[in-house]
């Protein structure tokens, strides 16, 4: 695949100041000196590519930064540094045309189907919204629109009527699909767009976004902490920990031949049908507070394979085998 | 072996068990009928999606339903003693004594207000007549057995002080104070990021080894059992519709849900991209009152008579059973 990336992120930084003493602040600017900021490095020096049609999964635990970048990539919440291209240009240098273009370009689709609907509006109405605003349907049209759209993730037109307590979970994420479909995007960025999905019903969703990515060519930033669903769905997967990427390959080689610590431990974590009663020899330790993260290398704490030069430098992302790379010391395997 | 003997072994045994709930669009059947037994020391997996009634069966066993919940019949035995036929002050000395509960959120069982301590302590002298210095040693003890690290200093802490994961160890710490008999686990480590659950699968396969404990755990993720419980039972609609162990259950199902439900969890190693059998439609609405079999409408091997009579339970072995008409062939 050498398509030009959809959407390219490039140098990724998020800080989030935490404003704990607020009017402490105020009185030293007062006096013309300026508090020192607690700050929480949620995203440090990410770049990511989507190419059209491709699939990318984002995996990482809770605090990781995995959720801050969706929705950089998404647009919903803007970098402290760094650049995002869409189609080749960059979004902040872009005219009124453009930016409409990436704001209805990329779309996002979140965990949880029962915030992410209106109660007391009908879904007919919902997923009609958006395409009706922008002019993207004309109005007489509308009414086919969204029952296409319906039809598409497998609901039935028939109730376009209803509110969305009339629905069961996965029936809502249908409807959230449809939504984020109206306005033809090319790129859906799912945030943990399964997680909270019984099963049964986790498969059918699955099952539907692969079926869109063959018909409509989308393409997906898919974030989820699930291995075995990443493993699913993506073309290439990019490893979170801490803010950082450490490891980033096409899905395959990440799975065959995963090279980071933590991609290998989090693999042998990853609770299996097969295989009998296992040995868990789980990592050590949780996550570190992003607020105050280890120094070199964040993960080093709680590697089992962790060296002195760990604790001092920070390990850089580095190609170890064609498309394969990797934030860590050891010599590459 | 009949049913009496079986419940001599167990030390639990639950009999025809069914909790209703009185709504006003009408009775939820969300038990309705559950046997299972859990011999000394061993894990049975409680498998089902939201709304098949595990969580309520484990809430039954406790003790714990509430209004408009009610349990309308069935048996439910610790050793010997029918729990249903206890006073509220003897079910209340053997909750906690007997049978602890581990719930899916730790804060459930946390009070945010106190210290770890504190309410460690009184958890043990609810109980016991113990010295407040000796309830402590017992507390500190007990989060040493859970791998809680600087354990002094977390029965100081307050809840909030703790992570989800460190939250959940000082309530399985708490479950393991009177070292019970039975532990009811309802999803405790869902809410957890995958290296924290590992760690905390390892830690209570290990503890309820070490002292038989038997261990009841409930929970959506069959993946989840699969590497932790000796027995599986499988729930849909108020009922267990099979129940095998592990192993036998995983490379075997009888039940066609069983089946849909391995087939719909992704496992890393398969095709990538390939679609993931699905079950279709959706769980049955539990205020419809059913004839025949509940997974019927979803099944794709349902014929005239599933419609119109409901399975009985076929078990050719202990422990092994299903509710099926037409069960899978046995392969292999």
């Amino acid at each position: 695949m050498n398509s030009p990336a959809l959407l390219e992120l490039k140098g990724i930084e998020k800080r989030y100041g935490t404003r704990g003493g607020g009017s402490v602040a105020a009185l030293l600017s007062r006096v013309g000196r300026r508090a020192v900021a607690d700050e929480v490095h949620a995203v440090r020096e990410v770049d990511l590519s989507v190419r059209p049609g491709e699939v990318v999964g984002l995996v990482g635990e809770s605090g990781c930064g995995k959720s801050s970048l969706g929705r950089i990539a998404a647009g919903i919440a803007r970098p402290s540094a760094g650049e995002i291209h869409f189609r080749g240009a960059n979004v902040d240098s872009l005219d009124r045309a453009g930016r409409r273009a990436y704001g209805l370009g990329v779309q996002m689709v979140f965990q949880n189907p029962y915030a992410s609907l209106n109660p007391r509006i009908r879904v007919g109405d919902a997923i009609g919204e958006a395409a009706r605003v922008h002019g993207l349907v004309a109005k007489a049209d509308l009414g086919d629109h969204v029952a296409q759209l319906m039809r598409k993730v497998g609901l039935d037109p028939a109730y376009a009527g209803r509110l969305p307590h009339q629905f069961s979970g996965g029936q809502r994420q249908r409807i959230v699909i449809a939504r984020a479909l109206s306005v033809q995007p090319t790129l859906l960025v799912c945030d943990e767009a399964v997680a909270a999905l019984d099963v049964s019903v986790q498969a059918q969703v699955l099952n539907l976004f692969m079926s869109l990515r063959d018909e409509m060519k989308l393409g997906y930033l898919f974030i989820s902490h699930n291995l075995a669903v990443v493993e699913r769905m993506a073309d290439r997967v990019l490893i979170m920990y801490l803010g950082r990427i450490v490891e980033s390959a096409p899905a395959r080689d990440l799975f065959l031949r995963p090279s980071h610590p933590y991609t290998r431990a989090l693999l042998n974590e990853v609770p299996s049908l097969d295989g009998g009663t296992r040995v868990y020899i789980p990592i050590k330790g949780e996550l570190p507070s992003p607020m105050n993260p280890p120094t070199g290398c964040a993960f080093h704490p709680r590697c089992p394979q962790a060296m002195p030069v760990c604790s001092r430098e920070s390990p850089a992302l580095v190609e170890i085998a064609k498309g394969h790379r990797r934030a860590c010391h050891l010599d590459a395997a | 072996m009949s049913a009496t003997d079986r419940q001599h072994e167990a030390v639990l045994s639950v009999r025809g068990l069914k909790t209703w709930f009185a709504t006003r669009e009408g009775t939820v059947r969300s038990v309705d009928g559950v046997d299972l037994d859990l011999a000394k020391g061993e894990i049975l997996g409680l498998v089902g999606e939201s709304g098949s009634g595990k969580s309520v069966t484990g809430f039954s066993i406790m003790g714990l339903v509430d209004k408009p919940g009610r349990v309308v019949e069935g048996q439910i035995f610790l050793g010997a003693s029918d729990l249903l036929a206890q006073s509220p002050e003897q079910l209340r000395s053997l909750r906690g004594r007997k049978l602890a509960l581990i719930f899916q959120d730790p804060m459930m069982t946390l009070n945010p207000v106190l210290s770890v301590g504190t309410q460690m302590v009184e958890a043990v002298t609810a109980h016991e007549k113990v010295s407040k210095k000796e309830a402590r040693a017992r507390a500190l003890q007990s989060l040493v057995r859970v791998g809680i690290p600087a354990p002094e200093k977390r029965l100081d802490a307050y809840p909030h002080e703790l992570s989800g994961g460190m939250r959940q160890r000082v309530s399985i710490a708490i479950a393991l104070l009177h070292q019970p008999e039975v532990i009811i686990a309802d999803e405790p480590t869902t809410a957890l990021d995958v290296t924290i659950q590992g760690q905390i699968l390892y830690e209570i396969r290990r503890l309820c080894r070490e002292s038989s404990t038997a261990l009841l755990w409930i929970t959506h993720d069959l993946a989840v059992v699969a590497g932790l419980a000796d027995r599986v039972a499988v729930m849909y609609a108020g009922r267990i519709v099979e129940s095998a162990p592990t192993r036998a259950l995983i490379e075997r199902p009888r039940h066609p849900y069983t089946a849909g439900l391995i087939g719909a969890v992704p496992r890393i190693g398969q095709a990538h991209g390939e679609r993931l059998t699905q079950i279709p439609g959706s769980s049955p609405n539990p205020l419809e009152v059913r004839t025949g079999c509940a997974f019927a409408p979803r099944c794709s091997r349902a014929q005239e008579k599933c419609r119109s009579a409901e399975p009985e339970v076929t078990s050719p072995s202990p422990g092994v059973s299903w509710r099926c008409w037409f069960p899978l062939e046995q392969t292999a």
